[in-house]
């Protein structure tokens, strides 16, 4: 359903401000939510000051460092600092993407970092992603066959292969759903950009022997439909893929099947 | 308070088995509308400022009643499904569906109004 205004427990007050690093020149100012179950105050915004001196590149380099040297109780996910778990996914100046390859120098003034936005939230910067990986695990990630298997492989043309290119390398970061006013409203019954991205690049490939069970559970006017083309998606993800196309090409298929 | 897994959340009640029909009728109205929304403005433009007589004798000829026809008929129905997406997007629950109702009422209300008005000057 549709919300205007965030609800009163969850609007964001004035947190706590950090004092400067002492003798330091090269100083910018951090801004981060913060929101901890534990303690019944609604969100923050808290204030934190880095000597850009001695700090790394990225923004994940940089919450390392609030966290390793200012303030160990900012809680986030990260592990492999090089945009491939999608653990980091958060949103930076307005943009939902992975703190470990957005560049510090890609922010001009500030920096505010959010949480993937319209999630719940389990703590600071992390969202719950439960739902989102029951959705995806709900579109059968995996092959699906009726052929007895054979003795060595499942055999694949190069052209075939060519296919999944620009799909298979989501990470499941979430940065697009969460970018999505469809989700926003309607994430208990639409997909989503990831999930249905990871519906076609199994829909296409070539060895898949599900292809019309797969477009049967996404024959719905919302698990699929509603998808308005916002192209958030596209335009939001770390790995620059193109989740609007793929659901394009799931309509398309629909539509061939079916007129 | 229920204890759903998440996979059963996830899943709901399943797949509603349609959308294509919609999507596929919004496509093919989407299309219409490009030759018949600069018809239309042509025509009613055409049409505006004359006397009754004159406007009476403009929609009795065969090719401004046809276009007008279609027009109202097409944009009507295009925006009805336009407003339905809208209204399953933004509201939920009985106010959607009496939302739903309303708006197809309204819908085919103003088609018949507009197509009667439309045949009581043609003819």
């Amino acid at each position: 359903m549709v919300e205007f205004a965030l609800p009163k427990n969850s609007r964001i007050t004035t947190g706590k401000t950090w004092p400067k690093p002492e003798g330091a020149t090269n100083v910018r100012k951090f801004q981060i939510y913060r929101w901890n179950p534990d303690d019944g105050k609604n969100p923050s915004l808290d204030t934190y000051f880095l000597d850009m001196d001695k700090c790394g590149p990225m923004i994940l380099d940089a919450l390392i460092k609030i966290k390793n040297e200012i303030d160990p109780t900012l809680t986030f996910r990260r592990s492999c600092r090089e945009g491939i778990c999608g653990s980091c996914a958060m949103n930076i100046d307005g943009i939902n993407t992975l703190a470990c390859i957005y560049g510090l120098d890609e922010v001009e003034g500030d920096v505010k970092i959010y949480p993937l936005p319209h999630m719940s939230v389990v703590k600071d910067l992390i969202p719950d992603l439960t739902h989102f990986y029951a959705q995806h695990a709900s579109i059968m990630p995996w092959l699906e066959t009726k052929t007895n298997r054979p003795a060595k492989e499942w055999k694949q043309s190069i052209e075939d292969r060519k296919k999944l290119d620009g799909l298979y390398e989501c990470v499941m970061c979430a940065s697009c759903s969460t970018s999505c006013p469809s989700y926003w409203w309607n994430s208990d019954r639409y997909l989503g950009p990831a999930a249905l991205l990871h519906a076609y690049r199994w829909i296409i490939d070539s060895r898949d022997e599900a292809t019309g069970e797969r477009l049967d559970e996404l024959e719905d006017p919302f698990k699929l439909y509603r998808c308005h083309t916002i192209m958030n998606c596209a335009k939001t993800c770390p790995k620059g893929l193109n989740p609007a196309k793929a659901i394009a090409n799931i309509k398309q298929m629909m539509v061939e099947r079916s007129v | 308070m229920r204890y759903l897994t998440d996979r059963k959340r996830a899943h709901g009640l399943g797949a509603g088995g349609s959308g294509t029909h919609h999507h596929w009728q919004m496509m093919v109205s989407s299309i219409l509308l490009v030759p018949l929304v600069p018809l239309f403005i042509f025509t009613l433009g055409a049409g505006i400022g004359g006397t009754f007589e004159e406007v009476q004798a403009y929609f009795s000829r065969p090719f401004p009643a046809i276009v007008m026809g279609l027009s109202l008929v097409v944009i009507t129905l295009h925006l009805m499904n336009e407003a339905k997406v809208a209204i399953e997007d933004y509201m939920h629950g009985t106010a959607e569906k009496l939302a739903l109702v309303a708006v197809g009422a309204f819908a085919y209300t103003l088609i018949a109004a507009g197509l009667f008005a439309l045949v009581k000057l043609a003819l």
